[in-house]
């Protein structure tokens, strides 16, 4: 790849020279062999693929949170594949509201795991049949089965695979292993941990407890989104050896109160300097120095990071909370517009989205066919847990790390091979929202 | 006696019916018939419960936050009056020229040029723990750590209010003091009353009107707020507003609407109250 697609302006200046070698690449990986001619072909010409011909002027309502609905992917879905794609960002809860109350205002929805566990029983989303998926085979196994590697132990909570099949298209419960009929394709998934300032810190951190130690009262902060923070709230309880939960995604009333009662009791010696709720709102916490320790998202870090202020997501000793999202489709898709739709996310899966996405800190779903759409640096560094041979640069021109840099936590086998737990929704979600809201206000 | 045409009387009428009717009844009246739905993880389900006000009127925490949002709500009333009396007065009695009290007036109005919540978030870097003002103290030699109490804070919630809201107090105790017949003041003094009986018995007493309508706005406003509270509490402390902000925003549309519902009885009490002690519709 030459210098162009490293610095992500791929989009407005595809360059021959990078595209042939991505072209070969791809020849080289047999089971992409097919869909990779087409889409290598046609990202050189610019002309859409045969069987693309008929789709070219359909436009496809996509919506989803600010995480990948990002304009880049749509400039270049019409410039591949010649769909209009409308995006709509909305935040997490909306998303969910979305799909339940107006199924006619979107074809595909862009939601995250948990989300899809409390919607698709509205009916309103439709399965894809995984022979119309061209790299189904490409998607690591948490998708499938749950193990990352086949030794991989299966985390807690809405672990994907739970809520990926089912045995008919029609219906609304989800089926106990693999089947024909796949609910949501991946796309984007991450393993978070807590956020640390090394330099106000000045000694090592390894786990979950640390958040609630009183040597960082009043610097430590939260994050006030009920399903996330309760997650990251057991985690703590669970390291304290406080609280034993039979399983930290599907809490009993009882182990809910013990650890709101926990972290009440520490907002309360004032523990904690403030809540957030938004991205910003993070990264402005931690780069202040009002925080020195806090949940916090990877993108969020590599911010603070750019900012020039030591920030590092600390690996802990008990795990990773992970989340992933996908894309869904609606039960009104059909036709030519279903046909676009599986066009839209073969393409999506077939590497240049899984790459932008990878060199923002995330992971994309297929992470092979990504490889092709990233310099070999990029892929070391980010994939593969190796120190940066250049400057890694985001796809919007950003320098995100220097020289010489490694990523926190490593590769990506010792990352998402560690994830104790998902984001979930719990059987007792409307007890766990009122406990969590008299928390905040307590 | 006249006899008025009805459809004239209509025409007249239903501009600010249908005002009042769009924007103020209707509204609430929503507010109201949804404060008695039930509810599922994300839709409303139309129904007749009383679930949502027993959930809040039976939990402690409705009580506390009730009682903290009393707490900012009188201490804001506290120092706007304490800043806006002495100013309205200053500019009232003290500005001899119209042209004076207009320029300095304007003055005053100037930091409502931008919005709420930048004057808001200015403070935020100024107080924080490595702010400027934190910065300062410790370059002075006055403190050798940082002052915390000066951001995310009952402290930052206070102040902000007060700066945000002090003119709300400074216009009418303006307008009020305005309309005092200066020859009253005269007459006083040729009786021989000193500056401090001028003051207590005429003055404030013929401010009244304006001190209650001032106190209406900054207690309503107070009372309302949700933003100020998460923003200079950093999400720690909270008020009636944050309570119901955060039932919005997971979905728990019902819980919020009885929440609105019994602050809107409590603020029309407390303005009931303030009412009492002022006739307004006499003074004015």
């Amino acid at each position: 790849m030459d210098k162009t697609n490293q610095s992500g302006n791929s989009v407005e200046f595809p360059s021959k020279k990078g595209q042939s070698v991505s072209r070969r690449n791809l020849l080289k990986t047999g089971s992409a062999v097919v869909a990779g001619t087409a889409i290598g072909s046609n990202a050189i010409t610019g002309f859409p693929t045969i069987w693309a011909q008929n789709i070219k002027n359909v436009t496809l309502r996509q919506f989803g949170t600010g995480v990948s609905n990002i304009n880049e992917i749509a400039k270049r879905a019409k410039q591949d594949l010649g769909i209009t794609l409308q995006m709509t960002a909305l935040d997490t809860d909306s998303t969910a509201q979305r799909v339940v109350t107006q199924p006619r205002s979107f074809d595909i929805a862009d939601i995250e795991y948990f989300t899809l566990k409390k919607v698709w029983g509205s009916g309103n989303m439709q399965p894809m049949d995984i022979r119309k998926l061209k790299y189904y085979d490409q998607i690591v196994g948490t998708f499938k089965n749950g193990k990352l590697t086949p030794s991989s132990k299966i985390a807690q909570g809405t672990a994907p695979h739970t809520v990926s099949f089912v045995e008919n298209p029609t219906d609304r419960k989800f089926a106990k292993g693999q089947t024909n009929w796949y609910t949501m394709v991946p796309t984007i998934y991450n393993a978070d941990t807590l956020g640390i300032r090394p330099d106000l810190i000045k000694r090592p951190i390894s786990s979950w407890t640390e958040l609630l130690n009183p040597e960082f009262r009043g610097k430590a902060s939260i994050l006030n989104i009920a399903s996330i923070g309760i997650m990251d709230a057991a985690m703590v309880c669970e390291a304290m050896g406080e609280v034993q939960y039979g399983d930290k995604g599907n809490m009993t009333q009882a182990e809910i109160d013990k650890t709101m009662a926990i972290f009440t009791e520490a907002k309360q010696a004032g523990q904690f300097r403030a809540f957030w709720k938004t991205f910003d709102e993070s990264v402005n916490l931690m780069a202040s120095g009002e925080v020195v320790i806090q949940s916090m998202w990877s993108p969020a870090i590599t911010k603070v990071r750019s900012m020039g202020i030591p920030c590092v997501y600390q690996p802990l000793k008990e795990g990773y909370r992970s989340w992933g999202g996908g894309l869904g489709l609606s039960r009104n898709l059909a036709g030519l517009e279903l046909d676009a739709a599986y066009e839209y996310i073969n393409w999506y899966l077939s590497g240049w989205v899984g790459g932008l996405l990878m060199r923002q800190g995330y992971y994309s779903a297929a992470p092979a066919t990504s490889k092709l759409y990233m310099s070999e640096d990029e892929w070391g560094f980010w994939f593969e847990g190796k120190a940066a041979k250049n400057d890694i640069v985001n796809p919007f021109g950003q320098k995100m790390e220097p020289a010489g840099a490694k990523r926190d936590g490593g590769s990506f086998y010792e990352r998402m091979g560690k994830v104790e737990c998902w984001n979930s929704v719990m059987d007792e979600n409307r007890y766990m929202v009122r406990k969590w809201n008299e928390f905040i206000a307590s | 006696m006249k006899r008025y045409n009805p459809i004239v009387l209509i025409a007249q009428v239903s501009p600010i019916s249908a005002i009042l009717g769009l924007f103020l009844i209707v509204p609430i009246a929503t507010i109201l018939i949804v404060s008695f739905w039930d509810y599922s993880e994300f839709m409303l389900l139309p129904d007749f419960v009383w679930t949502n006000y027993y959930d809040t009127l039976s939990s402690f925490v409705t009580y506390k936050t009730y009682l903290n949002t009393f707490k900012y709500t009188i201490l804001t009333w506290f120092f706007t009056l304490l800043i806006g009396f002495p100013v309205s007065y200053f500019l009232c009695f003290h500005v001899r020229t119209l042209r004076w009290q207009i320029v300095l007036f304007l003055i005053c109005t100037i930091p409502f040029w931008t919005s709420n919540i930048i004057r808001m978030i200015s403070w935020i870097p100024f107080l924080g723990r490595n702010g400027v003002f934190n910065s300062m103290l410790i370059s002075l030699g006055l403190t050798n750590e940082p002052l915390e109490f000066l951001l995310f804070s009952d402290f930052a919630i206070v102040l902000a209010f007060v700066h945000l809201y002090t003119l709300f107090m400074v216009v009418p105790i303006f307008n009020s003091m305005m309309r005092i017949d200066r020859s009253v003041l005269e007459a006083a003094i040729d009786a021989g009353a000193n500056g401090w009986q001028v003051l207590t018995n005429i003055v404030i007493p013929l401010c009244k009107p304006g001190i209650a309508i001032g106190s209406i706005f900054v207690v309503t406003l107070v009372m309302g707020d949700y933003i100020t509270v998460r923003m200079m509490g950093g999400g720690l402390r909270a008020s009636v507003g944050v309570m119901m902000w955060n039932e919005i925003s997971l979905l728990l549309y019902p819980p919020a609407a009885a929440n609105a519902v019994v602050l809107l009885v409590v603020v029309l009490i407390l303005v009931s109250l303030m009412m009492r002690v002022v006739d307004l519709k006499k003074e004015l």
